[in-house]
């Protein structure tokens, strides 16, 4: 089995309200995989789904290699899972969840426990009702990663987190991945979060998968700025296609440019004399932003 | 207090169909009393003899607190004697709906961060609430004289009403500020509630008797309310003391608004254990934690109504061994045989469709759980929807039987005999069964309206009521699953109906169950 998730063309509608329009996602045994989108793109329900929660009204779904509906039960021995928006009995104690959910799912290891509470600085005392949403996020998080499970699906896990507690999140995560026998879906729309964790990623927008990949196989797709002070005149620059943006002042040129038209771009720059460049590599943000933007105005 | 308006239009908004069904209801329930017993009597001497007897049973003046006299309208106001505890409730439940369960869902955050002062959401709630007890007031003086009584006694009746209603949201207000749940909040002030209805009680029974404890009724809010004494006396002092406690408890709830921060309660939350029990292991074990506090709160309200409804049938059996008109009344309500088993017959019947609301409720706990977001994080801990929902459906069936049978038990050792007024109440329990099934079956398909199934309790409770007073068709009748019941010990047990309605019980459950299976969660 070399898919822990695979779903293809999946299809759930609320009434009139199309929340998954065709979404693909696969995701690798063993792999941190990003599930990025803006509120609303569709991330929850295509998690329900997975959990078997929701059926979806078209399209194939595999999950652990089992069907997340009719084997959910089955399944669930295997995985974890952190709601997005985490609340729990008012009158049970986090550590009383905790276990509870440890136990519900076959046990989990009472030493990994205590360290983790530790770790993110959970008194489990509390009683649910007086724990803030980041330590509701904590219990959840503490009783899935406790649990000894092959797949974690986490939505967005870190957003009730302060930036402390985040950075022990990624550390824990990273442990995770060195140790290399667990899948983790991460959906997050925290950048830096998923640059710094995941493998690969999958992009949705309106319940539809419009990117996926590795990080560097994205930026393939996206644009470089470049900032060049230039010793004599240049020319031919405007004429290279996939050179957009093109400023030019007092021999200094600054212009975006596609991965393919990197290479003779910079051979003109070259050619015209360089005294000092700036080349800046798309970040995650900006993929990000240049999708959604892009987008919004072809609408 | 800025903003005040605008939250009470908030308020009114969002209560646009609750508020005015339990204003309208509770308000014009006097009226139908009025011509429920209008057509009861014969004759005016029937009438009177019926009052007479009334006014010395002490079951009665429990429950609905002394008679004052023999008139057609002072009976109304002795019977509805129960109301102003339902008033009572509903006040208390949509002051706290509007303060600290807002708080507590963090809603009070967005709304006090926008130009609106401390005390505003308070004084929208109580504003609400206690315009709405106006309404009710309103309403029962005007139908009153619209029906030709008297208007100095119809003013009293309504004020008995509007300050039954106030006091309570006084009270609310003040449980509002102590704890920081909303549970909490509600226990606190449905517990005074009971210690007063219990009070009141306790103080009218003894007047009836030796009148050693009569006092007791002047501890209680509701004891006062009624000392008003409409149509016979319409004393104006104890609406001024009941109408003093109103301005004290709001004022000190405004007093103590100011000491506590936004979220918090005064009565600080204690620590609990870190590490979770042996039993709490399974979805059964949730179960429990989750029902047990519903559980043994039913059950000793239940036990402590045993124990008044036995002690009272001794009182029957003396007061209406002699008089024809009385057992004729019972008889009408209960079926036949003597007056004692008619009488236990009726109080059985009562308790069901009281414990059929608890059966209600503890379905309703399911709904709850899934809509809160607490049932994804077990179901999706390997539990199956079957055995989550099974764990919720077995409080559903069993709770109510516990607190019926501790009921009967207690009912039965009071008066003396336990074999018959146990089996009376046991006997009940398929058609409580019926209505906690249809609760399951609402939320496996038509989870959105889930709450229906208070319907079918009210709808049950209406037949009950009102069906034999004004002579329901037959057809109405048997929408209850309580007119199917053999009405022991006055009746004979019948094996049919008994097996019937527990079949359809398992029917409907059943279904829900595999409905909930092939739904969306949350749906």
């Amino acid at each position: 089995m070399t898919e822990a998730i695979d779903a293809e063309g999946l299809i759930k509608r609320f009434g009139k309200v199309t929340a998954l329009d065709g979404l693909d996602l696969q995701v690798r045994t063993g792999e941190v995989h990003g599930f990025l989108g803006p509120n609303g793109a569709g991330k929850t329900t295509t998690i329900r789904v997975l959990l078997g929660l929701m059926r979806n009204d078209g399209g194939r779904v595999r999950l652990l290699g089992g069907d997340p509906w009719a084997d959910a039960t089955r399944l669930h021995r295997r995985l974890a899972y952190v709601p997005g928006d985490v609340t729990f009995w008012p009158n049970l104690t986090g550590g009383e969840v905790i276990d509870l959910l440890g136990r519900l799912r076959g046990g989990l290891d009472p030493r990994r426990r205590d360290d983790l509470i530790e770790r993110f600085e959970l008194d489990p005392r509390k009683k649910g009702r007086t724990y803030s949403k980041g330590n509701r996020q904590k219990v959840a998080l503490i009783a899935a990663l406790a649990s000894d499970v092959e797949l974690l699906l986490l939505d967005e896990p870190t957003s009730g987190l302060d930036p402390l507690m985040e950075e022990a999140f990624r550390e824990v995560i990273l442990q995770e991945k060195r140790r290399g026998d667990r899948t983790v879906l991460l959906s997050s729309h925290i950048l830096a979060e998923v640059e710094a964790l995941c493998d690969r990623l999958t992009i949705i927008r309106d319940g539809r998968s419009v990117e996926t990949g590795t990080l560097s196989d994205l930026r393939h797709l996206t644009r470089t700025t470049i900032r060049a002070e230039l010793t004599g005149p240049v020319n031919g620059l405007a004429s290279i296609a996939g050179v957009h943006d093109l400023t030019s002042t007092d021999g200094r040129v600054a212009f975006d440019v596609d991965h393919e038209a990197l290479e003779p771009a910079l051979k003109t720059l070259v050619a015209a004399g360089v005294r000092s460049l700036v080349s800046q590599p798309p970040s995650l943000e900006e993929l990000f932003l240049r999708h959604y933007t892009r987008d919004e105005a072809s609408r | 207090m800025t903003g005040t308006g605008q939250l009470l239009r908030l308020i009114l908004r969002r209560d646009r169909v609750i508020l005015p069904i339990w204003v309208l209801l509770l308000g014009l329930l006097p009226q139908l009393y009025l011509s429920a017993f209008q057509g009861f009597f014969a004759s005016d001497a029937e009438r009177i003899q019926y009052a007479h007897v009334s006014a010395a049973n002490a079951g009665f003046a429990g429950l609905y607190g002394p008679l004052s006299g023999d008139s057609l309208v002072e009976l109304v106001v002795w019977r509805a004697g129960a109301l102003p505890v339902m008033i009572g409730l509903a006040a208390l439940l949509t002051v706290i709906r509007h303060t600290r369960a807002e708080e507590e869902a963090g809603r009070s955050d967005l709304i006090r961060a926008t130009v609106v002062g401390r005390w505003a959401q308070l004084a929208a709630a109580l504003l609400a609430t206690l315009v709405a007890g106006l309404v009710i007031g309103l309403l029962v003086t005007g139908t009153m004289i619209g029906s030709g009584q008297p208007a100095a006694g119809s003013v009293a009746f309504g004020a008995l009403f509007t300050l039954s209603a106030w006091v309570f949201a006084g009270v609310a207000a003040i449980a509002a500020q102590l704890t920081s749940s909303a549970r909490g909040a509600r226990m606190i002030a449905v517990l005074v509630l009971g210690v007063s209805y219990v009070l009141r009680m306790g103080g009218d029974i003894s007047a009836i008797g030796d009148g050693r404890l009569d006092w007791l009724a002047w501890l209680s809010p509701l004891g006062w309310v009624q000392k008003i004494v409409p149509y016979a006396e319409n004393a104006w002092w104890p609406a001024v003391l009941a109408l003093l406690i109103t301005v004290v408890t709001v004022a000190v709830a405004g007093a103590l608004l100011t000491r506590r921060d936004l979220g918090s309660g005064l009565l600080a939350s204690r620590l609990g254990p870190a590490h979770a029990g042996a039993g709490l292991s399974s979805s059964l074990g949730l179960a429990w934690r989750l029902h047990r506090g519903l559980l043994l709160g039913w059950t000793a309200g239940f036990a402590a109504l045993g124990v008044v409804f036995g002690g009272v049938g001794t009182s029957v059996v003396q007061l209406a061994e002699n008089s024809s008109s009385v057992s004729e009344a019972f008889s009408k309500i209960g079926g036949s045989g003597s007056v004692t088993d008619a009488y236990f017959a009726t109080t059985a019947g009562t308790c069901a469709l009281i414990a059929a609301l608890y059966a209600v409720q503890a379905g309703l706990r399911m709904r709850d759980e899934e809509q809160n977001g607490h049932a994804e994080l077990v179901l999706t801990a390997s539990v199956s929807r079957f055995s989550w929902a099974a764990s919720h459906l077995l409080f559903v069936l069993i709770g109510p039987a516990l607190a019926m049978a501790a009921e009967g038990a207690l009912a039965g050792a009071t008066f003396g005999d336990v074999g018959p007024v146990l089996s009376a109440a046991l006997v009940q329990l398929p058609a409580i069964w019926v209505l906690g099934a249809v609760t399951m079956l609402l939320i496996g398909m038509l989870p959105r309206f889930a709450a229906l199934a208070w319907a079918a309790v009210g709808l049950s409770f209406l037949i009950l009521i009102f069906g034999p007073l004004l002579e329901f068709p037959g057809w109405a009748m048997d929408v209850s699953p309580f007119t199917h019941v053999p009405q022991l010990p006055a009746a004979a047990f019948t094996v049919v109906p008994e097996t019937v309605l527990t079949l359809i019980a398992i029917a409907l459950a059943g279904v829900g169950l595999l409905a909930l299976r092939r739904r969306d969660i949350p749906a």
